[in-house]
């Protein structure tokens, strides 16, 4: 037969099957995380002003730039286009308070990529998060800048409410002995940071907080994108959040009301961010199902165990880095049943 | 009672193209290759030399061992040599059977219908393994040799396997559409074989109109048609049994050992046509198809033709071809010359374009954890592959590799594209040839 138009090679190719794959790649999940964070972006600008945009642009292009540096230097391929050091990026501004001067996230991002990820071998075999690891090295380094250089919102207080100005909400639920000074009353700030109109507040975005984490709202947008195109798994967060809820329903706390305390706690802080955003990192979280709801329980015991008896106002970074060092031993613990194992003999 | 398995993928099934076009028979070819070997366990031996004058159906090779089945000239002739080729699949120089047709297709003596009245189950199973059928679903194990388990393995159910769940193939589709009595027969053979009473008909609910003739044929009898969810790989037997009956195959055993033979359709007409009509297994239904051949099409053809005059059967080469597969795009193998010959386990012959063909560069492990969620045999992929890569075999022997059915679906959905099958395969082959040692 003649096909003049068809080529006919004399060798064909000789692979492994499967010979058809998926659309899903590295970079197509990685970009798509990128992409979920917009939102909250957008939402750091608008509460925090310019300065919120040139730290998060400056640590995503530090980020990137230690990434492909360090690969250079150790002789590996560059692969900075797969996205995983823009979101480390994103992620480390997300996590620093918005008055911060703008060296922080460059050191802190040469912490992230250099010593955290690439030192133990790049994408795939950090052990731990490297924003979280950077944000907790930064803590240690400069306690005064990590814990005091909040901005208030541009159309509220960094409190959520007008009688403070001069702590987050979390920081006045922890500290409130301190903020009303000698002779005040701690109690009447301990039940207004839990009022209705600060539970809106912590929703929208309208408090003090780190650059990323304060909008639940806008995190939320990107975490159904997420969890829409299956790029993370609903669990972690689910369990992470969940857990939260539950504990501080049953657990006793400065409790002006029931309700709002728990939303004021899945609210406040770095949650949101933390369970939709970090605590889903595939590299440093368990691989099976069972393991990841061990995980996203553990990070809920742990962020309220901090958080109502610990000496820090929130807990949500050291929760999941500790419930990533865990990681390899809930994995080893949570193995798939392997089909056949249990012997069925036919009644 | 519906139930499934664990894991699983949802590829897409890319059937349209030829699920509609009915099995056609092409002219025969001038000339066919024999491997001795299409089957798994001990190859035949050649009963034929160069010069022979062979029939349609004329036995050239007969079974050498335990688990081994006769081979069959596909077409009547003269023998123009036995020689070593390499065979399509393994790659071993395997003693071949070439044939050149007289054109005639002048059926061998042996082929005569009989009087199916009161066969004994023996006499079937003799018959099969006479006829040299193989499991036609792809995984060529000897039929005769399911159908004799021993006796401390009773067996109460048999499942005739219609799933076809793998992508693009619509042979099995077709047959059960076009050859339901058949089938249906063939069933009633095997049945009559084992002595089981309990006889499911598995089908993916993705053929409504093959559920519906296979129902239509089995009206007469108590043979249950079943339709299954459409999941990839609803039609592996260990899978299938367990979506049947919630039994689950013991690690490193045999559906025996649940009570269950599993049979392919395909299979189960070679049964019919040899107990029936006395016909040898010497052709079969074969999709060839894919985005690198011009007309896609189900075609009848005798085992030995050459992969070359199907595609020209199907009006040529389409596109800029780069990859030949015989059988599905999950676990078919890539063949590297269209000189090599259809199998008895040839379901299909894929063939791929370059954009089709297109090899993703890999990726680093980001322990994303999807093929652990995709892999029906409850293993570990990622962790095999991290110890198989490292050189641990041992580590991999005892994380169960050796249970992976080579499905492939760890390897589908894997986002860093890692070739985790190629893996498996390299290890399995390796921790076998040690125990052999």
């Amino acid at each position: 037969m003649s096909g003049s138009e068809s080529r006919t090679p004399s060798v064909f190719t000789v692979t492994a099957p499967p010979h058809i794959r998926s659309k899903t790649t590295v970079n197509r999940l990685m970009w798509a995380v990128v992409i979920a964070l917009i939102p909250a972006f957008a939402g750091s600008i608008f509460f925090f002003g310019w300065h919120a945009l040139s730290l998060v642009l400056l640590s995503v292009a530090s980020a990137v730039g230690f990434d492909a540096l360090s690969q250079k230097l150790f002789g590996r391929k560059i692969t900075i286009t797969d996205g995983s050091a823009v979101i480390t990026g994103i992620l480390l501004a997300f996590n620093l308070p918005p008055g911060v001067p703008w060296w922080l996230p460059v050191v802190g991002s040469a912490f992230a990529v250099i010593v955290v990820k690439q030192f133990f071998g790049g994408l795939g075999h950090n052990f731990v998060n490297p924003a979280l690891a950077a944000r907790a090295f930064l803590m240690v380094s400069w306690p005064g800048i990590m814990t005091a250089k909040w901005i208030s919102p541009r159309f509220g207080t960094l409190s959520g409410f007008d009688a403070v100005t001069t702590a987050t909400p979390l920081g006045v639920l922890k500290h409130a002995d301190e903020i009303v000074g000698a002779g005040g009353d701690p109690a009447a700030i301990v039940t207004q940071v839990q009022s209705w109109p600060v539970i809106k507040n912590l929703f929208l975005g309208n408090v003090g907080g780190c650059l990323g984490e304060t909008s639940a709202l806008l995190l939320l947008i990107g975490a159904v994108f997420l969890i829409a195109t299956r790029v993370i798994d609903w669990r972690i967060p689910v369990g992470y959040i969940g857990t939260v809820i539950f504990l501080t329903l049953i657990l006793p706390g400065q409790k002006a009301n029931f309700a709002t305390y728990m939303l004021f706690h899945i609210l406040s802080g770095g949650l949101m961010l933390g369970a939709f955003f970090m605590a889903t990192d595939y590299v440093t979280s368990p691989v099976t199902t069972k393991g990841r709801w061990v995980f996203a329980v553990g990070c809920g015991i742990l962020t309220v165990l901090i958080r109502l008896w610990g000496g820090y106002p929130e807990g949500v970074s050291y929760s999941i880095l500790l419930m990533n060092v865990a990681t390899p031993a809930i994995d080893r613990f949570t193995k798939p049943r392997l089909f056949g194992k249990i012997r069925k003999v036919k009644q | 009672m519906k139930f499934t398995f664990h894991g699983g993928i949802h590829p897409q099934e890319t059937k349209d193209a030829t699920e509609h076009k009915p099995i056609e028979t092409p002219p025969l070819p001038e000339r066919v290759y024999i491997p001795m070997s299409q089957h798994i366990g001990a190859p035949s031996k050649p009963v034929v030399k160069k010069g022979d004058m062979v029939k349609t159906g004329t036995l050239i090779g007969e079974p050498t061992g335990r688990v081994s089945v006769p081979t069959h000239a596909s077409v009547s002739g003269i023998v123009a040599d036995v020689v070593e080729l390499a065979h399509p699949l393994s790659g071993r120089r395997i003693l071949t059977c070439i044939i050149d047709s007289d054109g005639k297709d002048a059926p061998d003596g042996s082929i005569r219908e009989r009087d199916c009245s009161n066969l004994a189950p023996q006499q079937i199973i003799e018959i099969i393994k006479a006829a040299g059928i193989a499991g036609m679903g792809g995984a060529t194990f000897p039929t005769f040799f399911k159908l004799s388990p021993p006796k401390e393995k009773p067996i109460d159910t048999l499942i005739i396997n219609g799933c076809e769940c793998e992508p693009y193939l619509t042979a099995d589709h077709r047959l059960m559409l076009e050859k339901p009595e058949q089938i249906i027969d063939g069933t009633r053979f095997l049945a009559q074989a084992l002595g089981v009473r309990n006889i499911i008909i598995a089908i993916e609910d993705n053929k409504p109109d093959a559920i519906k003739a296979m129902s239509e044929s089995a009206k007469k009898t108590d043979f249950k048609v079943r339709p299954f969810k459409t999941k990839y790989p609803q039609g592996a037997e260990k899978q299938l049994i367990r979506s049947c009956l919630k039994r689950e195959v013991p690690s490193g055993g045999l559906p025996m050992d649940v009570g269950c033979v599993v049979q392919n359709v395909g299979t189960t007409k070679a049964v019919h046509d040899a107990v029936r009509f006395g016909k040898p297994l010497y052709e079969r239904i074969t999709t060839v198809t894919g985005p690198g051949v011009k007309e896609p099409k189900n075609l009848c053809v005798r085992i030995g033709t050459p992969v070359k005059n199907l595609i020209e059967i199907c009006g040529g080469y389409h596109n800029q071809t780069a990859k030949l597969i015989m059988g599905g795009p999950m676990m078919g193998i890539t063949i590297s010359s269209d000189q090599a010959p259809v199998l008895k386990g040839s379901s299909g012959i894929l063939v791929l374009d370059s954009l089709s063909a297109i090899e993703l560069e890999d990726h680093d492990c980001i322990r994303c954890g999807r093929c652990i969620k995709a892999c029906p045999m409850g293993l570990l992929p990622q962790d095999l592959y991290n110890h198989i890569k490292a050189g641990r075999l041992n580590a991999a022997e005892k994380e169960h590799v050796l249970d992976c059915i080579e499905c492939g679906c760890c390897a589908f959905v894997c986002p860093a594209k890692i070739r985790l099958v190629h893996h498996f395969k390299y290890a399995k082959s390796e921790i076998m040839a040690r125990r052999k040692k």
